[in-house]
Order: C-alpha cells, then structure tokens, then sequence
C-alpha cells in the first residue's frame, strides 16, 4: 500500500517519534479518534462503520446459508472478505482482491474466529446438512493509516448488531419464519496493532507513519486480556524483548477500545 | 470431533509421536539441490518435505514493479496438489497468498535490499509433503536457497514454532497437533541480531504461556541454526578441507 | 579487540568475525561495531581490514571491467546483451557503427544479431542506469570462434594467477587465445578443438581448486600429462 512520500518527510516523522512525539501532536500510544455507527444498512443483518479519524471502515454482515464443511457437521461457517474500494486511496486498484486485502480480511477473521466470539454450533439448522452462514465483508472508505484495527473493530461493532433468521423445520424442510433473533456474541476481540519506528513502539500508525514503520504487530485481545491471534507485517523485525513490551501495550489498549462497543 | 479423544500429550510429558514438551522434529537440510536454480535447499522437517529455489537478483518482469532505489523480492508459496490428505486444487489459495506474504516479510530483514536496485529476487517455495509448520520448514529453506544464491545477507533466518496442546506450551507442533491444539505460535529469527522477523498466532494463549511459547520458539531456532550452517557449509567443505591439507603440508 | 576466527575459516552469513578497530572489509557489514560475515566464503585479515572470500557470488559490473555477452535484443537503436549480471547492458549502434546511426541506412541486425557473442567493456554503469558496453578498442567485438565456459565471477581473479602467470601458462602450453570475462565468461579459441578442450580442462580444474595452495604445479602437471598422452595416442 505505497502511496511515496518524500525523503525529508520520512525523516522528519522518524525524529520526531525518536523524541517521543508525532505530527499530530498524540503521544506515541495514543489512539485517534474513534466514532462508530451501528446498523446504517438496512439491507444487511449487521452493520457498523467506523472513523479512526480519518481511515473509514464499513462492515456489512449478510447470512445465509449453506452446507457445513464436513469436519464440522454441526457448525455454521465464518467467512470474512476484505475490499480496498479504489475510491478509498489512489494505491487500491480495482481487481482481485491483492496480498494486502487477503491478509488484512484473515487477520479479521482470526480474530474472531480464535476469540470463539461466535457459537458455531447454535449456527447449525440441520447437522451435515444445512447450517447459517456468516458473511463478514469489510469495505475500506478512506485510507488514512491502521486499516487492521479499524476492519477489527467495525467488524466485532457489526456482529454485535446482526440479526440471525428464525426458522422452524416442518415436514424435513427448513422454513424461514418472520422474526429476528440477535446474534449473542460470547467475547468481544479487539485487534491492536503496533508499529516499531526506530526503536520506539507506536500504536495507530497514520498512513505517513506506517510508510516510515519497520515494522508491525497486530495482536488480538479477548475480554479476560488473554491474546487470541497475531500477525507481524512489515520487512523489519522485533526483539523478543519488544514483542513482550507490545503484548503488554496491547492489552492495555484494548481494554480501552473495547469501551467503544456496545452491548 | 470424537468425544473419547486421544490425549495429545500424557502424564509423563510424551507427546504422541513420542517426542518430550521441548523436542524437535527430525531435521534434515540440503542445499544446491536444484541446477537450474541460482541458489536452492531440500527441506525435511518431520514428514514436512519442502524444495525451496531462488532466481536473481535479475531483472524485474513486469518492469513496473521494480524499485529505483531498492531490490524488490518477491516469494511464492505453494502446495502441491497432492502434499495433503485432500487433494489441494493447484490455484493460489487466500491461505497461500498470505503465507508468501508474511515469509517474504520474515525473509526481508535478512537481505541488503539498497543493494542492486530496479532488480528482483524469486524466492518459489514448493511444499510437496505438509505435516505442520510448513511456514516455519518453508523459511529455514528459503534462508538457505537464498545464501546459496550468493546473495549478501545479515543473518540466515531460521523458523520453528511453539503452541499449546492440553494444557501445555511444547516445541514444534506437527499436523496432529496444529489441528487439535489450543494454540500455533510460528516464529521466525535472526540468532545472531536478536531479532525475531516473524511472528503469527492462532489460538489463546495467557500472557505467561505467550512468553514461554515465544521463548521456546526462539530456542528451537537456536538449535536449527547450527544445522542449517552445516548444511551450508557441507556444499563448500571439499573446498574447506582442501585448504587445510594444504596448509598442514 | 577481539577476532572470532582462523584464517581462511569457513565462515556463513550472519557470522560474528570481530569486535572493535577492525574494518569490515569484502563481503562483511558493520554493526553496532561488530563486523559479520554477509556470504558463505572464506576469511582472512588483512592489516586490521576483515575480508570474506566469496565461494558463491554474482557478477556485479564494474566500469572498465572486459565482459563477454550475449546479444538478446536487437533494439531501435541497439542492442540489449546479456552480460549474466543482475542487470542487462546496452551497446549502442553508435558505438559499433563509430559514427552516428542513421535508422534509413542501418540494419542493426546485420551488424549483430539475437545470439551473438561480444567481448565488450564496460563504458558506464551506476545505481540509476544499466551498463553501457563498448566495443571501440583493440580487441574487442563481435566473437566468431572459439568455445565458451562458465566460471564463478569470483574465481576469475584465481584463473590469471599472480600477475598473469596462471593464464600464461595455459596460453603457452595450449597455444590458445583466452579472454577472461570478469563476468565469469570465459572465450578459449585454439587451432583445433582438442587444444581448447585441454585449456577448459585446466580452466575447470582451477575454479574446483581455486582455494588450495600448490595449484600452479599440479595444472602444469595437468597439462604435460594430457599432451604427452595425446603424443601417445598420435604414435
């Protein structure tokens, strides 16, 4: 995700993190903003867009369903797909999905699927046969620096608003009934990443930012603190020493996050 | 899933395979495997069998991807159909494309990419049997094939895993394992610089179990490392022991 | 101040080979004021200078190095050779034609095609453009004779030998023409193609051997062996 930014500019985001500040004045494991919106499309079960000042992310949950995969006869299924919208960036080209889509929608699925957030069992309609299917589309708006944590967050938002069909099995068919019942959701992950500068450990990278970045760790954290998933990106690398320092970090942060969600 | 699961790990400690908490797989590491290659490496790691090889520096194809100030490389991995117990259709998977990016990225540290700009390195992994840890079995490889090519590097990266099955943190899950554990941690390291340049988590783990599963990982690597130094320098020794015949004349 | 190895150790990328007022010679880097080993080769120590002698390396082009390459391209005005280094050269017809090119009159590929071989210098080359070739000295041109063979670049400097004298005696023994492209081609024309088998053969040897020390009396060896067997083989 390349958008070139000049030489003097790299540099003068690197001292300023070195001396502990940034060009918008946070400290170094401050948050931008953070506003989520629930439900703003009808059309889907669940929905929620998020602003992390200005990176903005929509998530559309659509469920449907289909058959279980056959070493899970009893569960539903989980799929999260990721679109850069080439209006969101003159970086994102319209094709199919690249690395950087198809990494950033399986860190979102991890997330939730390690976190075992959703029930897959009370997903299953009829065992082997026929089960719900959960369709968790992430749609990038605006790029503008950490799409990993925002994705993460509008995600779980979504879910947490998504209305599961009611059905009723008459004669040996499934029947769709009127009627909503919430998804219940049994954990609420938050995905923190951290970005390594220097040797400074920063957390919300800016677009610019991450540009200057060696390179990041997006953590997964469940309610109890305990981490569910990870991913480092990036072309540098951290000492175990910061790997222990950014786990701690997220923690931390996530704790935070998660006071943005409603439930 | 059966409800009368076999235990992954007994009361003694042992493992089903019969390996201890801390025990490594069987490792054997080859380089200079391929001829047509620039640089290549054989990996056997458990009933992993991974060919690794790499092409370059070189000119970029498609031009437009190279870089005016840096090497560009670039890595693939890929699963052979029949590598696992389900034929694998040959198309890139989301899986596999993930995987090529996180290894090019665990490989990148160890590379001077300011050197040689506007060229390109191919790094083609080919997994030809999948038992667990292929990513890991796939960098140890690849860091290999790379320092065959005769590329200036860092360090060799080196790659080995830890996780969690019942209720404890053991050393180089295989298939079984990865499949019916609590938790993968797949790292990647530089010994000599002390950096770890891959890092990925599936599962739960507390804070204290992720420091031992990270410390465990890092010190498998340990232990492979000199191996895959072996490995390096069995391809040149003849060259070695030629030097020291004649000095000791 | 310490060093970590024997010289002429066999030493692997990453290798720790000294600490404090050393300097990181060929094929080393600088860190926190250690210096590492960055290829697989064999080091030595050089007035406080660190050097690792490469086993495995690519040619990196240098300019004023003679390189032996082949045509690949015939472009618009020029051609693309392929000099086996990371980059592709550039000859142009300028340079071959020694006035300038008129697209009207000039059929580049009359002049050289896709396929053949030039022993050309490097005129130019930096980290912004590919090298440029010339062909305008003695010696140089297109190639019409004679076999060519692949030897590591950094193994050449082994083939010409202290001041010359490897590459002198095999001239000298084998009656062939060698040129040493330091991009590890190498051209041997002789009368006939035993002569320039022989002189391959002691070439070959040399690269396999380029590490061991009394290397000149056994391919002197090498080559009375083969001619008096060929002398033999005559009667």
């Amino acid at each position: 995700m390349s958008t070139l930014i000049t030489k003097v500019r790299q540099r003068q985001i690197s001292q300023l993190i070195e001396k502990g500040k940034r060009l918008d004045d946070r400290a170094l494991t401050d948050y931008r903003e953070i506003k989520i919106e629930e439900g703003l499309i009808e059309r889907a079960e669940g929905s929620a867009k998020i602003l992390l000042g200005k990176t903005e992310v929509l998530v559309g949950v659509k469920v449907g369903t289909g058959e279980p995969f056959t070493d899970t006869p009893n569960e539903g299924v989980l799929t999260v797909n990721a679109e850069l919208v080439p209006l969101a960036s003159p970086s994102f080209e319209p094709g199919p999905p690249d690395e950087n889509s198809i990494e950033l929608a399986r860190i979102v699925d991890r997330g939730i699927r390690e976190s075992k957030t959703i029930d897959n069992e009370k997903l299953c309609i009829e065992p082997g046969k026929k089960v719900f299917v959960v369709f968790v589309d992430v749609y990038v708006l605006n790029h503008d620096g950490n799409l990993i944590d925002a994705s993460a967050l509008a995600a779980v938002s979504a879910l947490l608003n998504t209305k599961m069909p009611n059905f009723e099995i008459k004669d040996g068919e499934v029947k769709i009934k009127q009627g909503y019942t919430p998804l219940s959701l049994r954990s609420h992950p938050v995905t923190v990443t951290i970005g390594k500068i220097g040797d400074k450990l920063v957390v919300d990278l800016g677009l610019e930012e991450e540009q200057v970045m060696d390179a990041r760790l997006s953590m997964a954290v469940k309610d109890d603190g305990n981490i569910c998933a990870i991913q480092k990106g990036g072309s540098g690398y951290f000492t175990p020493q910061q790997i222990i320092e950014a786990s701690k970090l997220a923690q931390e942060k996530a704790a935070e996050m998660r006071k943005k969600l409603k439930w | 899933m059966n409800d009368k699961q076999e235990k992954l790990i007994d009361k003694k400690g042992i493992r089903l395979d019969g390996r201890k908490a801390d025990e490594l797989r069987p490792l054997k590491l080859e380089v200079g495997v391929l001829p047509n290659a620039d640089g290549s490496a054989y990996v056997e790691h458990g009933k992993n069998k991974i060919l690794v090889g790499v092409f370059g520096p070189r000119e970029m194809h498609p031009k437009h991807l190279s870089r005016p100030d840096r090497m560009v490389l670039r890595c693939r991995y890929h699963m052979a159909p029949f590598s696992v117990q389900e034929r694998k259709s040959p198309a890139p998977s989301r899986r596999e494309v993930e995987l090529s990016k996180v290894i090019r990225e665990s490989l990148e540290p160890a590379l001077f990419l300011e050197l040689y700009p506007r060229t390109g390195i191919d790094v083609f992994i080919e997994v030809l049997q999948a038992d667990g840890g292929t990513r890991c079995a796939s960098i140890t490889a690849a860091a290999l094939a790379l320092a065959d090519s005769g590329i200036p590097m860092r360090d060799l990266v080196v790659a080995c895993a830890a996780g969690k099955i019942e209720d404890t943190v053991v050393l180089d899950l295989y298939d079984a394992e990865d499949k019916l554990g609590a938790a993968d941690v797949p790292v990647a390291y530089m010994p000599n610089l002390n950096a770890i340049t891959l890092l990925q988590m599936d599962g739960t783990l507390t804070p204290e179990e992720f420091e031992k599963a990270v410390s465990m990982a890092t010190d498998g690597c340990k232990q492979i490392y000199p191996m895959q130094k072996e490995a390096l320098k069995t391809k040149y020794m003849h060259i070695k022991e030629e030097t020291q015949e004649e000095t000791e004349e | 101040m310490p060093t970590f190895f024997e010289e002429k150790q066999l030493v692997t990328p990453g290798e720790l080979l000294a600490e404090g007022e050393y300097q990181a010679g060929e094929n080393t880097y600088l860190e926190s004021g250690k210096i590492f080993s960055a290829r697989i080769g064999l080091v030595d120590c050089d007035n406080k200078k660190v050097n690792v002698v490469a086993l495995r390396a690519f040619y990196a082009p240098k300019p004023g190095d003679i390189v032996i390459g082949s045509v690949i391209e015939v472009g618009f005005n020029g051609w693309t050779i392929d000099i086996k280094a990371p980059y592709t050269a550039l000859l142009r017809a300028s340079d071959v034609l020694n006035r300038p090119f008129k697209p009207q009159n000039d059929e580049l590929n009359q002049v050289l095609d896709a396929g053949d071989l030039i022993v050309a210098k490097i005129a130019s080359y930096d980290r912004a453009h590919d090298p440029q070739l010339t062909v305008g000295e003695p010696g140089l041109g297109k190639i019409t004779r004679g076999q060519i063979m692949r030897v590591t670049p950094t193994k050449i400097p082994r083939v010409i030998g202290r001041k010359g004298s490897m590459i002198s005696m095999i001239k000298q023994e084998t009656g062939c023409q060698i040129i040493l492209g330091l991009n590890g081609v190498v051209l041997v024309t002789g009368k006939n193609t035993a002569d320039e088998d022989l002189a391959m053969a002691a070439i070959k040897k040399i690269e396999d051997e380029s590490h061991t020390t009394g290397l000149t009396d056994r391919i002197t060896q090498l080559l009375k062996d083969e001619k008096a067997k060929r002398e033999e083989n005559k009667n």
